[in-house]
């Protein structure tokens, strides 16, 4: 346990947790030759330890370019960069949880948590800190569970568990509270805040929540309608904690929308 | 009558659920329905009994007295029928596919030497077969371990080489290139038209058969491997290689599992092909075997020893199968609404 945690975190000296990402676009090719552009070119850049929420409508590239830092599909143009190093495929330091669960159907709740450390050989080191995730999301009594015994929710706490009891150093997050009711998901902000804190992983969160993106992000960038591109980044200027009825969340929250055109049916000019 | 509007009125909330779900939530069944085997073992041994022979009689008579020990069990059941236990659930579960069972022995017993509209020597009674079977034990137990230890050779030898052979052209492009005209073109062919083939290339019976059989497993094992491994869903594979695994960790412990129902398929179409190469098998080369014994007593027209050799094969095969199938559940449980055994 202790020799892993002081490996991580010398690596992380080298190569700093930060992403950057230059000119990157994005055409899917599909085999009768018809193309969609994605994503039009974008930089970005996400410090180590931040967190930064991707919000726009459906459809507009965000898993897309999710996939693309996690390394699962390569970009038509430009560069990805972790630390110094550029992404050429996918990697345990870049850990993403997809927008639906993706549980293994023939692995308990247990096993499917422990996949992480198995696949990387760190099992036995892992196995407390899996009982722990099963603890803290709740998932104790289904532990022994089949995938299909879960609720929807279930799941994709599970499928974040999953995530997480691997340590990566980026996290990217597709919706990961999409599924849940508004109770279960703003204690789970605050659960996944909370882990962000002590581990200060540098996260990237797409949500269609604007609550979520202001309550839980540093800065919020929003996406324009297909094909994507950033149409604005804004910060997200409260300290933490936040609270939901602060009036500068509030102004921020009408900001957000007005610029969406989504803050009510507007008058016929 | 009173216990029927009991029975209807009782809350059954898993009216829906398979037959032994809702048995077990039902009261105690009435006595009639209890008896039912019962009654039907007495008429068969009664029938037996008063009937005269039309046939000249077996050298021994064991139907009698297996007839009498079903109604012993039947009695003694009937009572563990009115209990509410598991125990009882069963019982009632399968009361009446024991009634059937023992009415279909006494028509056979009926049927042959009883009327006598079946012809001698081809249809024996009972007692001629129990006979067949107590007289004949040693050769037909030899005859089983025989055929069971040719079968295990050949279709562990097949599972293997199918698996493998599955595995690698289901995951790998290149070996999916040469793999799949290979498995399209050599394996449609059934393994038993390879007997002239087998019977030159290998120095004694017992390698040809193993090959024969290997072959016949070989086929629907690689075929149905490949297609479950070609078709992981490729979520799975994504979680895996964000998690960081492996080339070996993403065939073996994503790829493989997620195959899993599939492979099975295919290991119980390779057990029927097994079964069937194994008594053309033994009936052409191998002098030993149960394939081999059933053969050499049609020739002497001997039917009683064919059909206690049928017995044999019956439990035999059903009890291979049944493994099979509980392996599976072992290693599959994770899956709903799977084919029962
Ligand atoms: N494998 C693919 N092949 C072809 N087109 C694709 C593929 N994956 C995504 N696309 C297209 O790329 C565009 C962006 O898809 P993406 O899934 O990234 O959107 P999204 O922003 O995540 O949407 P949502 O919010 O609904 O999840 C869509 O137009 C989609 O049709
Ligand atoms: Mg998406």
């Amino acid at each position: 346990m202790v020799t892993t945690q002081t490996r991580i975190e010398t690596e992380a000296e080298v190569e700093p947790a930060s992403l950057r990402l230059r000119e990157v676009s994005k055409t899917y090719r599909r085999a009768d030759g018809v193309e969609t552009v994605a994503l039009e070119p974008l930089s970005l850049d996400v410090a180590a330890g931040e967190m930064v929420a991707l919000i726009g409508p459906s459809g507009c590239g965000k898993s897309t370019l999710l996939r693309m830092i996690a390394g699962l599909e390569r970009p038509t143009s430009g560069t990805l960069r972790l630390g110094s190093r550029p992404i050429e495929g996918p990697g345990a330091e870049r850990g993403l949880m997809f927008q639906d669960p993706s549980l293994f159907p023939w692995k308990t709740v247990r096993r499917n948590i422990e996949t992480g450390p198995a696949a990387r050989g760190a099992l036995r080191e892992c196995k407390a800190e899996v009982d722990e995730y099963l603890r803290l999301t709740g998932l104790e009594p289904f532990a022994d569970s089949y995938p299909h015994q879960l609720s929807g929710g279930m799941a994709q706490r599970a499928a974040l568990a999953r995530a997480l009891v691997n340590h990566p150093r980026v996290l990217l997050l597709d919706e990961p509270l999409g599924a849940l009711d508004q109770f279960t998901r703003m204690r789970m902000q605050d659960e996944v805040i909370r882990f962000w804190k002590t581990r200060r992983t540098t996260t990237v969160l797409v949500t269609h929540d604007i609550d979520e993106a202001i309550y839980m992000c540093d800065r919020i960038v929003v996406m324009t309608p297909r094909p994507g591109r950033i149409d604005r980044v804004m910060d997200v200027p409260l300290e933490r904690p936040r609270h939901r009825n602060d009036p500068r969340f509030l102004k921020l929250r009408a900001e957000i929308l007005e610029m969406m055109h989504l803050s009510g049916e507007e008058e016929e000019s | 009558m009173a216990i029927q509007v009991l029975e209807t009125s009782a809350p059954s909330p898993a009216r829906h659920d398979r037959g032994e779900a809702v048995e077990r939530r039902r009261i105690p069944s009435s006595w009639p329905r209890a008896l039912a085997p019962a009654v039907a073992a007495a008429v068969a041994l009664v029938l037996h009994l008063a009937l005269p022979d039309r046939q000249p009689p077996a050298t021994s008579r064991p139907f009698a007295g297996l007839t009498a020990a079903m109604l012993a069990v039947a009695l003694a059941a009937a009572a563990v029928q009115r209990t509410s236990g598991r125990l009882g659930a069963w019982a009632r579960h399968r009361s009446p596919l024991a009634t059937g069972v023992v009415l279909a022995l006494a028509a056979w017993d009926l049927l042959t030497i009883k009327l006598a509209w079946m012809p001698l020597p081809y249809f024996p009674d009972p007692d001629r077969v129990l006979t067949a079977m107590w007289e004949d034990r040693e050769a037909l137990a030899l005859s089983a371990f025989h055929s069971l230890r040719l079968l295990a050779c050949g279709y562990a030898l097949g599972a293997a080489a199918g698996l493998a052979s599955g595995v690698l052209i289901g995951w790998s492009r290149s070996a999916r290139y040469w793999g799949m005209p290979l498995l399209k073109v050599i394996g449609p062919i059934p393994a038993t038209a390879y007997v002239p083939l087998a019977m030159v290339m290998f120095p004694n019976a017992f390698a040809s058969g193993v090959a024969l059989i290997a072959v016949a497993v070989w086929f629907p094992v690689a075929m149905l491997t490949c297609s479950g491994v070609a078709d992981v869903p490729k979520a799975y594979l994504d979680v895996a290689r964000t998690l960081g695994a492996g080339r070996s960790f993403l065939i073996f412990r994503v790829a493989v599992p997620s195959a899993l129902p599939s492979v099975f398929l295919g290991l119980f179409m390779g057990l029927g092909a097994a079964f069937l190469t194994l008594i053309v098998a033994e009936t052409l080369g191998v002098s030993s075997g149960l394939g081999w014994y059933l053969k050499w007593k049609q020739g002497y027209l001997e039917y009683a020893h064919v059909y206690a050799a049928l017995v044999i094969m019956s439990l035999f095969f059903s009890g291979l199968m049944t493994l099979l199938f509980k392996v599976r559940d072992r290693l599959s449980g994770w899956r709903k609404g799977m084919i029962r055994w």
